[in-house]
Parts: C-alpha cells; sequence; structure tokens
C-alpha cells in the first residue's frame, strides 16, 4: 500500500511538472510528430520501391515507427527529469521522505506512461486527420498501444537506472544515444526484406525490429511475431527493472 | 593592423584550445553525423532503385549530409561558447582592455573554420573509404572544402548572433531543433524531383538547406552543375553576410563601454 502511495505522489508531480511547463511538454509533442512529417510525408515515394508491399501505405508504415519511437522518448525524456531531480537535491529528499522506495521507481514509470499516453493521442489525432489508412480492428490496434507501453516502460526503467547511477544531467546522452541508435538500427524506413549488407543484419538480430514489424502487422490487421514481440517486450521491461532497481541501491549507498 | 591580427589569433587559438579540451564538442560534430550517415545510408538503400534517382550509391548521396549538419554542430559551439564568456564575465573585462570588439567575432569564427577543416577531412576521408570517388575530381574536393568553410562561418556567425543576443547557452542550444527541423524538411534523404507529397516538395524547395545540400551532393555524384553550385554559394554567401552583419551589431550593442 505505501508503496503505491509513493508511487502516486511521484507519478502525480512528475506528470504535473511536464504538463504545466510548455518547455518540457511541447518538444514531447512535436518531434514526434515532425518526424511523422518528415518521414511519411518526405519518403512516401519508398512505397514505390519494388518489394514494397506494405498494404496499408507508407503513412501507415511510418506512424507504427514514430509511436514507438515517442514510447520509447517519452520514457527517455522522463529519465532526464529523475536526473534533475537528483541534481537540484529534490530525489535525496524524496530517498529520505518515502516509506518504500520501491513506488519512487514505479511512479516515475506511471508518470512515463501518462506523459507518453497525452504524445500517443495527439499523433494518433493527427495521423488519422492526414488518412492514415489502417486494416487492424480494434483488438489489434489495443496490441499495438499496448506494445508500446511496454516500450516506454522499458525505455523509463532503463533511463532511471542511469539516472540514479550518475545523478547529473549530464548522463542526458548516455540515456539517449544507445536508445536512438537500437531503434535506427531496425528496419525504419523499408520492411526487413528490403534492406541489404550489413544493416540487414544488425536489424534481423535488433529487439526492436520484432516489436517494430508486429506493430505494423497490427496495423495491417496481419498480425505477426505477436508472441516474439510480446516476449522481447516483457523481457526487456523485466531486465531494465533490475537495473533500475539496481540504479536506486546505488543512489541510497551514495546517501 | 598587426595589433588586430594578433587579437584575433590570440581569441582564435583560445577558441580552438577551448574546442578541443572539451571533448564532447569535438566527437559531437564528427560522430553523430556519420552515425546518421550509417543509419540512413543503410535503411534507404531502397530508394536507389527508385526511377530518376542520381546514382546507385545512396552513401555517395547522403555525403552531402554530414557537411551541412556539422556546420549546425557548428552554431551550437560558437554560440554556447560565446555565451559562456558572456555569463562568465569574460566579454565584460575585455570590454576594459584596448581589444577591438570585433577581434572577438573573428577569433571565434576562426575557431570554428578550423573544427569545419576537420570535420571535412574526416567526412571524406570516411566517403573514400566506403568507395565514394568525387565526380568533380580533385578540384572538386577543394570547392567542397572552400564551401564547408563558408557555410562554417555562416552557420557560426547565427550562432554568435543568438549567444550575444540573449547571452544565455540554453537559449542558444534551444536553436538546434530549429535548424535540425531545416535540415529533415528539405531534399537531405531524396532528391526534390522524387518527393511525391506536394506540400512537402514546396517546402524543401523553399528551404534554402536544400541547395546547400544539393551543391555539395552535385560535386560528388554529377560533376560540375553550374547551377547546383551558383546557387549553393549564392545562398551560403547570403546567409553569411546577413549572419555577420548581424553578430557585428549585436556585439557592438553587447560591448557598448
Amino acid at each position: 500500500m505505501r508503496t503505491l502511495q509513493v508511487a502516486q505522489g511521484v507519478a502525480w508531480r512528475t506528470l504535473h511538472n511536464v504538463v504545466t511547463n510548455p518547455s518540457l511538454l511541447l518538444p514531447s509533442l512535436i518531434f514526434p510528430l515532425f518526424f511523422f512529417t518528415a518521414f511519411a510525408g518526405g519518403l512516401s515515394r519508398i512505397s514505390d520501391v519494388p518489394g514494397f508491399d506494405y498494404p496499408n501505405g507508407y503513412t501507415a508504415f511510418q506512424f507504427v515507427f514514430v509511436l514507438l519511437q515517442s514510447a520509447v522518448f517519452g520514457g527517455v525524456f522522463t529519465g532526464f527529469g529523475i536526473a534533475r531531480d537528483f541534481e537540484n537535491g529534490f530525489a535525496r529528499r524524496l530517498l529520505l521522505a518515502a516509506p518504500n522506495r520501491l513506488g519512487i521507481v514505479l511512479g516515475y514509470a506511471l508518470a512515463a506512461t501518462g506523459r507518453w499516453l497525452i504524445t500517443a493521442s495527439f499523433l494518433t489525432a493527427v495521423a488519422f486527420a492526414v488518412g492514415m489508412r489502417v486494416g487492424g480492428d480494434g483488438v489489434d490496434l489495443f496490441g499495438l498501444y499496448t506494445l508500446a507501453l511496454l516500450m516506454n516502460g522499458a525505455a523509463v526503467l532503463w533511463s532511471a537506472g542511469v539516472a540514479m547511477r550518475l545523478r547529473t544531467m549530464q548522463a542526458g546522452p548516455i540515456m539517449q544515444l544507445p536508445v536512438f541508435l537500437v531503434l535506427f538500427f531496425a528496419p525504419v524506413y523499408v520492411p526487413l526484406a528490403l534492406l541489404q549488407g550489413w544493416i540487414h543484419g544488425v536489424a534481423t538480430v535488433n529487439p526492436v525490429t520484432r516489436v517494430l514489424e508486429a506493430g505494423r502487422g497490427f496495423v495491417a490487421g496481419q498480425p505477426t511475431e505477436v508472441g516474439l514481440a510480446y516476449g522481447t517486450g516483457l523481457a526487456l521491461v523485466l531486465f531494465f527493472s533490475i537495473w533500475a532497481v539496481r540504479g536506486l541501491r546505488s543512489a541510497e549507498r551514495a546517501g | 593592423m598587426s595589433a588586430f591580427a594578433d587579437q584575433v589569433y590570440l581569441l582564435g587559438r583560445r577558441s580552438v584550445v577551448r574546442t578541443i579540451r572539451q571533448p564532447a564538442n569535438v566527437v559531437g560534430p564528427l560522430i553523430f553525423p556519420l552515425l546518421l550517415l550509417a543509419v540512413n545510408s543503410g535503411g534507404l538503400r531502397a530508394e536507389t532503385r527508385l526511377p530518376g534517382f542520381p546514382t546507385n550509391s545512396f552513401f555517395a548521396f547522403a555525403l552531402a549530409v554530414p557537411f551541412i549538419q556539422g556546420a549546425l554542430f557548428a552554431t551550437m559551439n560558437t554560440g554556447t561558447d560565446l555565451a559562456r564568456d558572456i555569463q562568465t564575465g569574460f566579454l565584460n573585462r575585455l570590454s576594459l582592455t584596448p581589444m577591438r570588439g570585433i577581434a572577438l567575432l573573428c577569433g571565434q569564427l576562426g575557431g570554428v573554420v578550423v573544427l569545419t577543416i576537420a570535420q571535412v577531412a574526416v567526412y571524406l576521408a570516411v566517403g573514400y573509404i566506403v568507395g565514394v570517388r568525387l565526380e568533380s575530381g580533385l578540384a572538386g574536393l577543394v570547392v567542397i572544402v572552400l564551401f564547408a568553410i563558408l557555410v562554417g562561418l555562416g552557420f557560426g556567425a547565427l550562432g554568435a548572433f543568438a549567444a550575444l543576443r540573449t547571452g544565455s547557452g540554453e537559449a542558444v542550444q534551444s536553436l538546434f531543433p530549429v535548424f535540425f527541423v531545416f535540415l529533415f524538411i528539405s531534399s537531405m534523404n531524396i532528391p526534390r524531383n522524387l518527393i511525391a507529397v506536394t506540400w512537402f516538395r514546396d517546402a524543401a524547395t523553399a528551404n534554402p538547406v536544400s541547395y546547400l545540400l544539393e551543391a555539395v551532393r552535385s560535386l560528388i555524384i554529377t560533376g560540375w552543375d553550374a547551377e547546383a553550385l551558383a546557387l549553393g554559394f549564392g545562398i551560403a554567401t547570403a546567409i553569411a553576410v546577413v549572419a555577420l552583419a548581424l553578430s557585428s551589431w549585436a556585439l557592438r550593442v553587447r560591448m557598448a563601454r
């Protein structure tokens, strides 16, 4: 019970900070929209490449990537907030006050979810407004958003682990760069089968590829690799939960 | 004149040394554009199969992007360093000396030129290793270096202007996303004539960054394209002239004794 109360308090404060501060809220809304525009708008001719067989058009193809990207970066941006809390001393006071400190990590994770839900609603509304074609039904779309939530959870737990170990805003690139690379080493612009050379090899073993392919399958109404994608998402959440809790212990030891 | 040259030299050396002492300021402008190049050239290679695509190597097509992206980093570095000079009071102390204000700007931009040359050398070397050969030959290489210096000067002066007007490193950093938007809404990833969405093609056509990219790209994959070079050099010169005029004015205001 105490854990949930702590989590609720941390989540409310973090979300309140984000929603009432335009410099935090606007980038998380504008950046995904910008990537969606740049990719779906600028590169739509790629759907004419021989072998490009995604049935719902390039806008839907890119929507899935941008949705997952926004989920992941929603988690990373929350990690920046954790680092800021450590830098300005708030997190130390929080560690002293919380009867159960696991609630702190849970609270940040809940805040990341809330933050991403705002972004996802906005992005989805824009995608439908520009005529995105969806072949899947409500269950398929629920599958897509659940998958994105798992990625959001994994990302915030990764970032929380880094932030709690390093406790400085200068850890930002360490949180961001690996995530950026893992995302972009997946089949971002074309289906996996159309990738050639080294990037095909990297994308094939990249766990994000499974999630992306499953997400695109949901939107097309032709679910594919669902078990593997959910297994990957859950494994990432589990692994980074351990990482985040160990980060919390590291912060506790640092005092 | 000699005293002015000494001032520029000293401040230029300070700018270069300060950049070298902050590895993030050297590594970022070198590595990040190359990472994006690697990611995009791998992921978008299939684009070369589109009818009308100007080359069969997407890497060669995309090699122009790091030059412009590197210039964006130069903007941020120059602006952030100058803002720090303002925030720490260095500029105020400088205004108590006989040193001419414009020497500070020239010195700072001298540092940008040195970093730009280093970036160009790295990007061209990577391109050469991957198998890209300039269609414009050795003379084209010289033109690319000159063009990159001109673009670096222009963007560096823009960063200096932002720093001098705001006096805040954070404000300068917040410009980065704006420049990034200009980069992405351009012919960065696909030739303008192959962009299918009309409004995007129009935006890319109106975007000066498209012409900067196309000037470098023409030297790499086409050879000597007078129109692309004239547009590229014309726009780069215009940006540099306007940015230098603005930053000189802002410097006079900031250093009013």
